[in-house]
């Protein structure tokens, strides 16, 4: 592949790669992210390719292994084009089926389609599911159509055109104006305004500067920079080189974390086909700009995502935080200016630059232009990545693209903004989704973690969790974090017990407000949110737990019990078999009896105690009723009293 | 160590000799090829790249990925994540240490189970999620972990 040039070169080498596409031409994608891998999605392309090959349709169709669409919760995901047909949880078996049916009868396979949960319609086409249809999907909507290792692909899309646009046409002070005005704000935690820490980067004295994207991606439940990453690494590259260009920066790095090993593998073969095609390297597009990009991998820290301690690990030191008096946008990485920026922030970038900053403030709030990637998972009907504008509810993130809490659970709460971020209560469900309000309301946008929670889920034992982990994250370099944050863990972890005592929440907020007000980085200053929003909207929740010991939601081990209810009891003997600790008696007419002792409270035997029975009680805050006697447990059956 | 092995060794550090900042990523990639890091690994580097050896064990300890002692023939990563929590990853991880009778961060006696715990797999749709040497298993039960563990010896 010789190198392009120049802009026109690059228009005319699109224009040989579309005409040489038949848009006709049928193509089966199938979605080859990391969650559908690991709902077998590998073994599909396999079968699918056999099916093909035996029908000796090798030239007639194509097949696309693409990126995350973002439903991998209803893997392995294939869509059928031009038709766009989406068939969901595509097994193996299936290949035949698609061949046969869907790409020679052109018949629409029925039982693979979306059934809607609720009305149990059914919709064909992926712009009719409605998980779908309520998203914008700007950002994340081309990676079902392209192979993430082919930059063919990318360029067939309009890839690097805005990035010609930006060389060709704009100064950089021209680019670093546009972002500006376009208030694109940071999507990796703090919401920064982009434009200003470019500005600051690029009026930084020295020579040399570095730009760096940041895909550690350190919240716990959240895979939208994954999914970009993975799945359309030129999008992210080319924001990057165009953020180089306005910052006057000629070395760029890609901060991922080993995690994810699909990750590193298609953004290191994306930056090797953008060298080959010159849109990295030297003489970019033959404007005279250099820029070349390596790839660091973090190793599991989730300190190690904060911009400091990032750029600590990039010099190959351990990535912890550091003061910083002085932004690292003017002293970062070797005390040379630094800009970093997330995954999906770099990917807006080549939009804005395309389609001009007033199109994008068109889109969004008054304080949050544009769209966001949000990680919908928890207790919700379709999980998934769900791209949503600015200012859209979380009531329609939840219930219109969510579909709502499964099982006929109530909905309780919506934890956002990740170890940093807090939880929202029913009662602010109508609120708008942006970086100011989601603050107001005591959370975080953060990365874009949204996790649902129903009824069965403790709000004691959520902080918990989030203490848990941060005091397991904290690098212990300042005091009020590593030691407030273990003081409010024991503080919670007492009250989880049934040892909480009187005056527990007051302690809990005077801890939350030394931790807050005396910690280094952002680790520290924001670990409180989850116990403090707890606190505010579920404050019955903890003191049913201090005053009357009990669990509501019966998820704290030392306060419930399992206790089966003689009247119910059918002696089917289920639980019995499945009790991993052996501790229920029973027999075939005899019901059957736990051994409070002997129960580790793994709560199998309330999941597998056959509905219509019932039988299996969980009790809490009260004391369990005594076993009854060995010689009431026979059961009389009817039948066996006729014979 | 082997010459055979440090041969081996000395080829990753060849990959870096010269180049900035490179220590986090070199011992990823010898974590990578042994499973752990050895002593005489971390004084090889040392010696090779003038890098104090205390920087070497001070980077090794405060990384998860990384591994002073020798990790088991099978590594079995359990998500932890907020996704898999709420979904119900400690009762799975309970069923593990059940069934494996090792701790998160202990490898069995016989050195055939590596158990750990990881912050996020990136497969939070598909919560729980737990991880048998690359391969990833989504949507599982406690009920279920016993089935998918009796496939490694
Ligand atoms: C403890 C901690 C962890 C963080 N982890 C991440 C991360 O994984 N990914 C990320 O993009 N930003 C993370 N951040 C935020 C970064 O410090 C930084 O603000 C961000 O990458 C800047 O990019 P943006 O302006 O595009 O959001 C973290 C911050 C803290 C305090
Ligand atoms: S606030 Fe916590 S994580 Fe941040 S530097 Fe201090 S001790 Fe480390
Ligand atoms: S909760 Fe678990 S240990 Fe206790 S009786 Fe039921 S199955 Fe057995
Ligand atoms: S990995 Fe296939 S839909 Fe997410
Ligand atoms: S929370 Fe378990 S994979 Fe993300």
């Amino acid at each position: 592949m010789p190198k392009i040039n120049s802009p026109a070169e690059l228009e005319k080498l699109r224009k040989g790669i579309v005409s040489k596409r038949d848009p006709k031409k049928p193509c089966i994608a199938v979605c080859t992210g990391t969650g559908c891998l690991a709902l077998g999605a590998d073994k599909v392309v396999v079968a699918i390719k056999e099916e093909i090959k035996k029908h000796g349709l090798e030239d007639k169709v194509d097949i696309k292994e693409t990126g995350c669409p973002g439903f991998c919760e209803r893997g392995t995901v294939v869509v059928i084009y031009p038709e766009e047909i989406c068939y969901l949880k595509v097994q193996p078996e299936d290949a035949g089926e698609i061949v046969s049916q869907a790409i020679l009868a052109k018949k629409v396979i029925d039982r693979l389609l979306y059934v809607d949960p609720t009305t149990n319609e059914k919709a064909v086409r992926e712009s009719e599911i409605p998980f779908y249809k309520n998203q914008m999907r700007l950002l994340i909507g081309n990676n079902i159509k392209l192979d993430p290792k082919s930059i063919d692909d990318y360029l067939a899309l309009g890839g690097y055109s805005a990035l010609a646009k930006a060389l060709s046409q704009m100064t950089p002070e021209q680019v670093l104006a546009e972002v500006t005005k376009s208030n694109l704000r940071g999507r990796g935690g703090g919401g920064f305004p982009t434009g200003r820490k470019w500005a600051e980067c690029r009026n930084a004295p020295g020579e040399a500067r570095y730009v760096i994207v940041n895909a550690d991606e350190g919240d716990p439940g959240a895979f939208m920079d994954r999914a970009l990453l993975e799945g359309n690494p030129h999008s992210v590259l080319e924001g990057l080189i165009i953020g180089a260009y306005a910052i006057g920066s000629h070395e760029g790095y890609i901060y991922v974390r080993q995690e994810y090993p699909l990750a590193i593998e298609n953004v290191t073969i994306a930056i090797k086909k953008a060298e080959e095609y010159g849109f990295l390297g030297e003489n970019i597009l033959g404007s005279g700009f250099d820029f070349t990009i390596k790839v660091h991998r973090g190793a599991g820290a989730f300190v190690s995502g904060e911009s400091s301690a990032l750029m600590t690990a990039i010099e190959g030191r351990v990535g912890e935080p550091r003061p910083k008096y002085i932004h690292t946008a003017v002293k970062g990485v070797r005390d040379r200016p630094s800009c970093l920026n997330n995954v999906e922030t770099w990917a807006n970038v080549p939009l804005i630059i395309s389609k001009g900053a007033d199109w994008f403030t068109g889109i969004g709030t008054g304080g949050s232009k544009g769209t966001k990637i949000f990680s919908l998972v928890g207790k919700v009907n379709n999980t998934g990545l769900v791209e949503v504008p600015m200012g859209i509810t979380l009531r329609d993130v939840i219930y219109k693209v969510g579909g709502g809490i499964p099982g006929g659970k109530k909905f309780k709460a919506v934890q956002t903004g990740g170890p940093s971020g807090g939880c929202i209560p029913e009662e602010k469900l109508d609120m708008k989704v942006d970086f100011d309000e989601l603050a107001k309301a005591g959370s975080m946008m953060g990365s874009g973690g949204m996790i649902v929670m129903d009824e069965d889920i403790c709000m004691v034992d959520v902080a918990r969790y989030f203490l848990n982990f941060l005091s397991d994250e904290s690098c212990g370099k300042c005091v009020p974090c590593r030691e407030g944050i273990r003081q409010m863990l024991k503080v919670l972890t007492n009250i989880s017990k049934g040892k909480g005592r009187e005056g527990d929440i007051e302690l809990l907020e005077e801890l939350a407000e030394i931790t807050r007000d005396a910690s280094l980085c952002a680790l520290g200053r924001t670990a409180a949110n989850p116990v403090m929003s707890t606190i505010h909207y579920f404050r019955d929740e903890y003191e049913a737990h201090i005053k009357e010991k009990k669990c509501p939601a019966y998820v704290c081990k030392e306060l419930i019990s399992y206790y089966i209810d003689p009247d119910k009891c059918q002696a089917c003997m289920i639980c019995l078999r499945q009790c991993p600790a052996g501790a229920i008696a029973g027999d075939k007419n005899q019901i059957h009896v736990i051994d409070q002792e002997k129960c580790t409270k793994c709560g199998t035997c309330f999941e597998v105690c056959p509905l219509r029975f019932g039988a299996v009680k969980r009790i809490s805050g009260e004391p369990v009723p005594p076993p009854i006697p060995e010689e009431a447990r026979v059961i009389a059956r009817k039948s066996k009293e006729n014979e | 160590m082997t010459t055979e092995e440090i041969s081996r060794i000395d080829k990753i550090i060849d990959k870096y000799e010269g180049e900035e900042g490179i220590l986090i990523q070199l011992l990823l990639d010898i974590q990578q090829e042994l499973n752990w890091i050895p002593k005489e690994v971390a004084e090889r580097i040392s010696q090779r790249l003038n890098i104090p050896q205390s920087q070497i064990y001070r980077v090794a300890s405060f990384y998860t990925a990384m591994s002073l002692t020798p990790r088991g023939r099978h590594l079995v990563s359990v998500c932890m994540g907020t996704a898999c929590h709420i979904r119900g990853s400690p009762r799975l991880l309970d069923r593990i240490t059940d069934i494996l009778k090792i701790q998160p961060g202990e490898t069995s006696p016989d050195r055939s189970f590596t158990l750990n715990t990881v912050n996020c797999l990136g497969c939070c749709a598909l919560g729980p999620v737990m991880v048998v040497d690359g391969k990833y298993h989504g949507k599982i039960a406690p009920t279920e972990a016993e089935e998918v563990l009796k496939n490694y010896d």
